[in-house]
């Protein structure tokens, strides 16, 4: 019982972690290239620009969500488990999120990359 | 990619860990933080390391959107978890903390996994809702590397 309320804990922490980073990257396309714009009509168009996308923030409230269910699934399971399994999810998911509501182009190079990763935190944090 | 781009990755990847670990280092000087004890968030606030730790994630974000501006996420992401690495070396070799193999062999992993994303484009798709006549968004192929420019613009136009 205990393990499944950790895993539900650490699905949410992911889902939230996902949409926050897919709502903030899709509100930076929106904005459009910050060198380019900061050239031609300064740092406060990127400003204003930022601060009248709805997508960032929603993109924020999602983040800050998946920060609290963090805090609320570390205090159900045990940090060594419940952070690298966030973490690591993550990536596997933003990788699935990316190539579906962005329209990014995940090849082989970057599955390949998504899962080397994963692996990686995984272990790192473990 | 130009110099000024490759500056921005590896500022979010040092601002992500510089951040953490001083937001850690603080952490624990402040003591634990409590549901029934929310108050403790306020004053954890005060410690410095706890304050540039903060200081120093928001430039974390703030360079983590710039890159995103220009790249896609599939890309940027990568470049984030080089922060992990960083942290393992920093403990390693400024701490003087043991990195078992296990994390070892984390950190090659986590290498080889942002060195496949580096060799590929940085940007696959330009959002469907930007007008192309927007005249403040980049020429297509213009971030990628010029060998994949004309294979990402094709898969990217739908």
């Amino acid at each position: 019982m205990r393990h499944l309320y950790t895993w539900s804990g650490i699905l949410v922490v992911v889902f939230f972690s996902v949409v926050g980073d897919i709502l903030i990257a899709r509100a930076m396309k929106q904005v459009g290239d910050v060198h380019a714009i900061v050239r031609r009509s300064g740092v406060w168009t990127v400003v204003g620009r930022v601060l009248s996308n709805s997508n960032f923030f929603l993109g924020v409230t999602a983040m800050a969500v998946a920060f609290f269910s963090l805090l609320f699934a570390l205090s159900w399971g045990d940090v060594s488990l419940v952070a690298p399994a966030a973490a690591s999810l993550t990536f596997i998911g933003n990788a699935f999120a990316a190539k579906i509501f962005l329209h990014e182009k995940v090849d082989r190079r970057r599955w390949i990359a998504a899962l080397l990763v994963a692996a990686g935190v995984a272990l790192l944090a473990g | 990619m130009t110099f000024r781009k490759y500056l921005v990755l590896a500022g979010v990847t040092v601002f992500a860990a510089a951040g953490d670990s001083m937001l850690s280092h603080g952490m624990k000087q402040a003591g634990g933080i409590s549901i029934d004890h929310l108050q403790g968030v306020v004053l954890a606030i005060l410690n410095p390391w706890v304050a540039v730790g903060i200081l120093l994630l928001l430039a974390f974000f703030a360079s983590y959107m710039n890159a995103l501006s220009w790249a896609d996420l599939t890309y940027v992401l990568p470049a984030t978890s080089l922060g992990y690495v960083l942290l393992a070396l920093v403990a390693k070799f400024a701490l003087h903390e043991q990195v078992s193999p296990m994390r070892w062999l984390g950190i090659a992993l986590i290498s080889g996994g942002v060195g496949f994303v580096a060799g590929g484009p940085a940007l696959t798709a330009h959002h469907h809702e930007v007008s192309p006549k927007d005249p403040l968004l980049p020429k297509p192929g213009r971030s990628g590397a010029p060998e994949h420019a004309s294979a990402a613009s094709t898969g990217a136009e739908s």
